[in-house]
Order: C-alpha cells, then sequence, then structure tokens
C-alpha cells in the first residue's frame, strides 16, 4: 500500500505510525484574486517529528497562515503534498485536506463561540463528536478548565473574561480532543508583554504535560527561541525555507531561560535571517493577508 | 542587505483589465440569477394559465395576470403620455418630501447627536412619535394642509424625517472619540472637529439612512397616492396608475405599475448609492 | 518549577458586591440628581404646551380644525363619549384587539418563513444564488402597491390585510436574517470544522446563535414595517382596526377618534417593539453582557 511505503520512508519505524509526525514536501501555493496571481507558498518542505514543539518565524504576509491554512485543511494547495503520521492529508489526489479534530487551530484573534460560556466551549468537540454525553462532557471540561488555571470561569461567555483568559481557554478547548497537531496561527499576537510572558508559561506547562506536536507561527524571534524545539526561519512571500535552528535549552524551562547565555546564542545565529526578511517585507509594503 | 530589486517574484502579473460587464457576465452568480428569474417567470406564467391550460385554476397564483399579458400590456402602456406623467408626478413628490426631510433631519439629528441637553429635551417626544406609522398621519394631514400635494408632501417628509434621525444618531455614536482627541491635539477648534472629523465620521449612516428613507418614502407616497385617490382628486402618479387600473378592470396593468414603481424605486436608491460612493472616496478601498 | 497559579491558591479578598436593595437606591437617586429626566419631563410637557396652544389657545387657523389636548384627553377618559370612542367603549379594544391579532398572525408567519429562509440563503452560497436574486427583485415594490393583486387572490378582507403585513415583515426579516449569518466570522467555521462538527452541528451551534443578534433586530424592524403595512392596508380595505378607524373618522369628520387612534397606534407599536427587543435580549444572555462590558 502506497501510504504504508511513505510511513515507513518518513517515520524511520516500521509498524505503529507514531501520533503527530507531520510531513510538508514541497508545497506550492498561488492564489488569484481579481486576475492576479500570487504566489503566496513557494516550495517549502519540512519534517516535523511527533511531539516536537515547532516554531515557524517570518516577517507579515509571508504566507505563514497559508501553510498553516493547509495543514488544517481550510483551502487547498496548488502542488505538493502534505502527510500526517503517513497519511496524505492534502496533495494532488486530493486538494484538500478533511478537517477533522486530529489538527486543531487557535486563532488569531480567538474563535472561541461567543454565545457559549468557556465551560461549554471546551466540551464542544467531545459532545459534537460523540465521544462523551453532554454532561460528562461539561464536567470533564469544568475539570480541565480548573487545571488550567481557569475553574472559577467555566460558566462566563468570552465576551465577560480578559483575553488572555480566554485564549487559554481556547487551547484547552483544543486539547480535550487529543489532537495530533496543535496548530496555533499568532495567538498572543494582540496581547501586551505581561500577559504574553503568562501565556509562555501556561502554554509551556501544557506541552509539557501532553507532549503534542505544536506547529506555531510567529513572527516574534524571541518567543520562538523560548518555547519551540526547532525554530524554522521562511523568507517574505512567497515564502521558503531560509534556516532551520534546534534550540537544545533543556525543558522544563522557565523564565530564566531568556536571561541565559544559550538563549543569547541562539538569539544571535537566527537574528540577521530574520532581520533580513523583516527589511525587505517593510519595503515591500507588506500588508497581513488576513 | 537585500535591495527590493533583488526579491523575484515568478509568477505576479499585471492586473488584468476585465470591464465590468465581462466581469459580471463571467461570475456565476450572475448566470444563476438569470435562471432563477426564468424559472420564476415560468412558474408564474403555468401558474396563472391554469385555468386556462388544465382547466383548474390554482388557487392564488391562478387568478394573478400572467407575464406574458403584463408584457403586451406594459407595451401598449409604454406609448402612452398618462403613463409618463405618473411616473413624473409620484418622482416630484418623492423628490419633494425626501430633500426636505433630509434638509430638516440631518441638522435635527446632528444637533440631538453633539447637545445633551437638547437631546434630553427633544428626543422623548421625537420617540413618542415616531412609532405613529406615517400613514396614520394622512387623514390629520388632509384636514390640515390646504392642498392635497401638501398632504401627502407632509406624509412623505415624515417618512423619511425619522428614519434619518435615527440613522444620523446613531452613526454619530460611532465616531471614535480617538478622532476627535487626535484632532484636538493638533490644534482643531470646535468648527473644525465638526466639519472635518464628525460630518465625514457620519457621512456613511447619512447615507444608509437616505436609501432607508428612499424606500420608505415611496412607500408612503404610493399608499397616499392610492388612499386620496380613492377620496377626492385623484393626483396622478404611479400609485394612481395602479389604483386606477384595478378600478377600470385593467389587470395586466396593475403589475405594470407595481413593476414601474419597483424600477423607480430601485433607481433612486441606486443614485443614493452611487452619490455615496463619490462622496465617500475612502469606503471604495476595501 | 514554576508553576501558573490557579485562582483559588491567590490568597484574594472577596468582593464585596452591594445587594440589589441598595444598589438600586443608589441608581434612583443618581437619577434624580442628573438633569435628564427633568429635561424630558420639560421636553414632553413643552411639547403637549405647543400642542395645545396652536390647536386651542390661540385657535391658529388650521390647527384650530385638528382637536386640541385637552380636548382629546378629556373625550378619551370619558365615560359617555361624544365622538364615540374612549377608554370606557368596547369598540375601541375591539379595534385595538383586531389591529394587535392581525400583527401577531402576521408577525409569526413572517418569523417562521422569513428566518429558516434567511438562514439557509446566508448559510448555502448556491441556495442564495438562485433565491437571492428573486428576492431583491420584488422588494424594491412597495406593500401598497400589492394591495390590487392581494383583493384579486384573496377573498374577503381580513387576508389581503393579513398577507400585506406578512409579505412586509417577510422581505425585511429574510434579509436581516441573511445579513446575520453572513457576519458571522469566518473563524467561527473553521474553529468548528476543526472540533469535528457535521454541518447539522455547524448549523446548530454556529450558525444560528451567530446570527441571532442580526435576526432580532430584524425582527423588531419587521413589527414596525409589519405595523406600517397594517394600518396602510387597513386603510384602503378594512373593516375593524386602528388603521381603519383613523380613516372612517376622518371621513365622518369626527375627528378626536383620529387623534385617539393615532396615538394609540403609537404606544401599541413601541409596546410590541419593545417585547421583540425583550425577549432577544434574555435570549441573547452573553451578548448583552458582552455589550454592558464594553459600556453601552
Amino acid at each position: 500500500m502506497k501510504h504504508a511505503d511513505m510511513s515507513l520512508e518518513f517515520n524511520g519505524s516500521s509498524s505503529m505510525p507514531t501520533p503527530g509526525a507531520l510531513t510538508i514536501r514541497d508545497v506550492v501555493k498561488i492564489y488569484d484574486p481579481e486576475g492576479v496571481n500570487i504566489m503566496a507558498v513557494d516550495h517549502c518542505s519540512m519534517k516535523i517529528t511527533p511531539g516536537e514543539f515547532c516554531m515557524i518565524v517570518g516577517p507579515s504576509g509571508c504566507g505563514k497562515t497559508t501553510l498553516l491554512n493547509a495543514i488544517a485543511g481550510f483551502h487547498s494547495i496548488t502542488s505538493g503534498e502534505i502527510f500526517l503520521d503517513g497519511k496524505l492529508l492534502c496533495g494532488p489526489g486530493k486538494p484538500i485536506a478533511a478537517q477533522g479534530a486530529d489538527r486543531i487551530v487557535v486563532f488569531q484573534n480567538g474563535a472561541l463561540f461567543p454565545w457559549k460560556t468557556l465551560a461549554e466551549n471546551v466540551a464542544y468537540g467531545p459532545m459534537v463528536q460523540g465521544v462523551l454525553s453532554k454532561r460528562n462532557a461539561l464536567e470533564k471540561a469544568h475539570e480541565m478548565l480548573a487545571e488550567a488555571g481557569l475553574g472559577e470561569f467555566g460558566g462566563k461567555y468570552p465576551g465577560e473574561v480578559s483575553s488572555g483568559m480566554a485564549r487559554r481557554a481556547e487551547i484547552v478547548r483544543a486539547l480535550i480532543n487529543k489532537p495530533k497537531v496543535l496548530l496555533l496561527d499568532e495567538p498572543y499576537r494582540a496581547m501586551d508583554g505581561l500577559t504574553k510572558s503568562i501565556m509562555h508559561e501556561a502554554l509551556l506547562e501544557v506541552y509539557d504535560r501532553t507532549k503534542v506536536t505544536i506547529f506555531f507561527i510567529t513572527h516574534d524571534l524571541e518567543e520562538a527561541i523560548f518555547l519551540g524545539d526547532r525554530v524554522y526561519v521562511l523568507t517574505t512571500r512567497p515564502c521558503r525555507l531560509k534556516k532551520v535552528v534546534n534550540v537544545d535549552i533543556p525543558r522544563p524551562r522557565n523564565y530564566e531561560v531568556l536571561s541565559s547565555e544559550q538563549f543569547r546564542l541562539l538569539i544571535e545565529e537566527t537574528r540577521d535571517a530574520v532581520h533580513e526578511e523583516a527589511i525587505k517585507a517593510f519595503q515591500l509594503g507588506e500588508r497581513e493577508l488576513a | 542587505m537585500a535591495s527590493v530589486g533583488e526579491v523575484s517574484r515568478p509568477i505576479g502579473v499585471a492586473r488584468s483589465r476585465r470591464s465590468f460587464l465581462r466581469r459580471t457576465l463571467g461570475r456565476q452568480e450572475f448566470w444563476r440569477g438569470c435562471v432563477a428569474i426564468m424559472v420564476f417567470l415560468a412558474l408564474w406564467e403555468i401558474g396563472s394559465r391554469s385555468g386556462e391550460w388544465f382547466g383548474y385554476t390554482l388557487p392564488y397564483v391562478g387568478l394573478l395576470p400572467p407575464p406574458s399579458d403584463v408584457a403586451v400590456a406594459w407595451s401598449k402602456v409604454l406609448m402612452k403620455w398618462g403613463y409618463w406623467e405618473s411616473w413624473y408626478q409620484s418622482f416630484k413628490r418623492v423628490l419633494t418630501g425626501f430633500i426636505v426631510a433630509q434638509i430638516i433631519g440631518i441638522p435635527f439629528g446632528l444637533m440631538l447627536a453633539i447637545n445633551k441637553y437638547f437631546r434630553d429635551i427633544f428626543f422623548p417626544p421625537f420617540e413618542a412619535l415616531r412609532p405613529i406609522p406615517p400613514l396614520a398621519w394622512v387623514p390629520a394631514s388632509l384636514i390640515f394642509w390646504p392642498t392635497n400635494e401638501m398632504s401627502i408632501a407632509f406624509v412623505t417628509f415624515l417618512g423619511a424625517f425619522f428614519t434619518i434621525v435615527i440613522n444620523v444618531l446613531g452613526g454619530a455614536r460611532t465616531v471614535d472619540v480617538r478622532y476627535l482627541r487626535a484632532a484636538q491635539s493638533m490644534g482643531a477648534n470646535n468648527w473644525h472637529l465638526f466639519w472635518r472629523i464628525v460630518l465625514p465620521g457620519i457621512l456613511p449612516s447619512i447615507f444608509t439612512g437616505a436609501a432607508v428613507g428612499m424606500g420608505i418614502t415611496w412607500e408612503v407616497v404610493v399608499a397616499a397616492e392610492m388612499i386620496s385617490s380613492g377620496g377626492t382628486q385623484g393626483g396622478g402618479g404611479l400609485g394612481f396608475f395602479i389604483w386606477n387600473s384595478y378600478m377600470g378592470g385593467s389587470i395586466p396593468q396593475i403589475v405594470v405599475g407595481m413593476i414601474s414603481i419597483g424600477i423607480a424605486g430601485y433607481l433612486s436608491s441606486t443614485v443614493i448609492r452611487m452619490i455615496g460612493h463619490r462622496a465617500m472616496p475612502w469606503r471604495n478601498l476595501f | 518549577m514554576h508553576q501558573v497559579v490557579s485562582s483559588d491558591e491567590l490568597q484574594v479578598a472577596p468582593r464585596a458586591t452591594p445587594n440589589r436593595l441598595v444598589r438600586g437606591w443608589y441608581l434612583l437617586t443618581k437619577r434624580a440628581r442628573s438633569p435628564t429626566p427633568y429635561l424630558t419631563a420639560f421636553g414632553i410637557l413643552l411639547w403637549v404646551f405647543v400642542y395645545w396652544l396652536l390647536c386651542e389657545g390661540l385657535k391658529l387657523p388650521r390647527f384650530v380644525k385638528l382637536p386640541g389636548p385637552i380636548t382629546v384627553l378629556s373625550e378619551w377618559l370619558s365615560p359617555h363619549p361624544q365622538q364615540g370612542i374612549s377608554i370606557f367603549t368596547p369598540e375601541y379594544y375591539l379595534h385595538i384587539y383586531i389591529s394587535c391579532r392581525r400583527i401577531f398572525i402576521a408577525f409569526c408567519i413572517a418569523t417562521s418563513i422569513g428566518v429558516p429562509l434567511g438562514l439557509v440563503m446566508g448559510w448555502s452560497r448556491t441556495f442564495r444564488d438562485y433565491t437571492f436574486p428573486i428576492l431583491e427583485t420584488l422588494r424594491p415594490i412597495p406593500i401598497l402597491a400589492w394591495v390590487p393583486l392581494a383583493i384579486l387572490m384573496f377573498s374577503g378582507y381580513e387576508t389581503p390585510v393579513i398577507f400585506l403585513a406578512t409579505l412586509a415583515s417577510v422581505f425585511v426579516t429574510t434579509l436581516n436574517t441573511m445579513l446575520g449569518v453572513q457576519s458571522i466570522d469566518e473563524a467561527y467555521f473553521r474553529a468548528a470544522g476543526c472540533l469535528g462538527s457535521s454541518r447539522w452541528d455547524v448549523f446548530r451551534h454556529v450558525v444560528v446563535p451567530g446570527a441571532l443578534p442580526f435576526i432580532f433586530t430584524g425582527l423588531q424592524i419587521s413589527v414596525g414595517v409589519a405595523w406600517f403595512s397594517l394600518v396602510a392596508a387597513e386603510m384602503v380595505s378594512g373593516d375593524f382596526g386602528l388603521g381603519y378607524l383613523i380613516l372612517s373618522s376622518y371621513m365622518n369628520g369626527v375627528t378626536v377618534p383620529m387623534v385617539i387612534a393615532m396615538l394609540t397606534l403609537g404606544f401599541v407599536g413601541w409596546f410590541t417593539s419593545a417585547m421583540v427587543r425583550f425577549v432577544g435580549n434574555r435570549l441573547m444572555q452573553w451578548h448583552a453582557r458582552a455589550l454592558a462590558l464594553q459600556g453601552r
């Protein structure tokens, strides 16, 4: 079977596919709004191992969100393939990946349903997939929210809590479904520095607990090196892989890492690449394609 | 440092200048819309001729005049001067009432928005009178005003007036206070603030209010024409045209009148929208 | 190891919320101390005074033909009204009841057609492409222009009148519902898809609640439009109802019932609209609370 061959080739192990191995091969995405061809992604390839905390860094409008959308199944790709655990997500035979609870996205501006309470939001996934009954799902939701430090706020609506709490709740909403890959699209972009540092620590704690594969898009290099295992630096539109940096800082990490020597060296190693692309993007006046 | 010239764009074609017509014809929605209208007309034709063709008259549709009859009646009526006279009369009434409503309504609305005391005094009576449908004013208006024309104009004015004031009020609330502060910090006085910040900020709401008010104006004019022609002198106009056709028994002509009014209303709203586009160029960018 | 502190671990003093009585009293006195209620009263009195002045006080030429506030009020409250209508006459309530009943029927029919139709039109591009053009072609035709057709199609007095009010409401409700669905942020659909929803789940949990604010705005407008059309229809071809009362009073030369009916119409129209708004606010707690927090 073709798919089994693929899993041998890319995972290196033979029998059981390990959950959360994401392989992006030679992906090209061309948009065509109003008759103008815009290439967003230009032959991008990445291999993400299961349980890896992978950070994607690039300037505004470079196409990183496009890549995430393709993985999540929100739109198609023009050529290339994306595999998850050896199974073809999208590619020439299957332009759009099926949306499903194995790759869950946490959105930039937050997409908690405003008309449901936090607990109802979190319980939504299991309830709708039929995995848990409504009552059990709500119980589990309250449990998980309490674990994340949001125990009191389960009964509140997203409009009533701060954006930091809402974002944490959204991550809980994703994790209750035990996804293979957690896709985060610049989730902390709109937050102030203080909230952001708390969110980072919360995310690290969650990652240490669950070891889910994370695909995190950001434009902030420090965030990338602080959080991730591996940092992929992308060029401006159309994006190609410019540089890959392995972050060897041991886990569990805390804010003291930010002042360590290792951190500083890693920043220095990567900074020039990122800075170059940022200047190019600025000169081209790239607008963030929403 | 990379410079701009070095960035390569393998695929990036100059914007193809497709004309509006070509773009419209190329759109799927346009053709589906045409199909929808064809099907609608076909069903209407079949339904209304059900008596002739099938011997069984469908309950409601069967009593309508068929589109083919309507088309024939329309071609005949296009030649008559009276038809175009009705257009002119209705338009005249609509424009008079509408323009007066804007002239009085916009400043009134702005005053309500800007001055809190003015609002506290004048808004409650305004709100108390607003729920009364404009047409309920027709008899009172007929008693009060000397001529039929003026009574119709008054009622038309009322309809558009309430709408435009509410819209201006709503629009004023949405003007971001930061724009005002930015202007003040750059040394603007109250006059500048009003003309250059508040007014352009309210412009979209004014045009929305105008578009909705235009629709209401047409409703009121047609209604007033039908009601007052049921009374003493018929004043012409498309509403009267419809009522006349009904009284005279030329049923397809009723539908001709209805469609004519629909077109007239649509044209008026389009004109407002076009004026809006010219007046607010910043809105067209996205 | 640095752990994120949960809120129960933090030693925070319990918040002291004043009980409802104290809060209510505070709000009441705050209002009484602000100029707003006095100005409001002043405004209404001013208006009534000007009304009286024009029609009864100065008896200006044209104004004198209209009944002034004192005439209207005395008629309205008198057990034996000269001109036939007061709060003590059963005909008054009959007219109110009949108009309200018509509105109720029209509103119910219009909502049960308009909301589902609007939801599907907003959600399915294909359906919208085929149905929206028909809606947009019929919508510019003023409702009263349908009167002769309505009389032809439906027999009797009741049905055409209700038909016209329903027609007006259906257009407004459908359009607003459709716009409501279209206004829902794409991100919510995507999030629902990610979490494993079927199409029905998306409809139930995203489309319907997401469109609800717009739907209720549309319903408020549709009640107003229904009243508008109803009054017009009753004037043209009715036998009972407030619109008919206005016109027939005019025809018979009795002006006071005319004014009474107008004011009653205003009140009832406002009341029905407020009821819709009230129901809307109850159903959409999340929206009301979020708006309250934004200070609106």
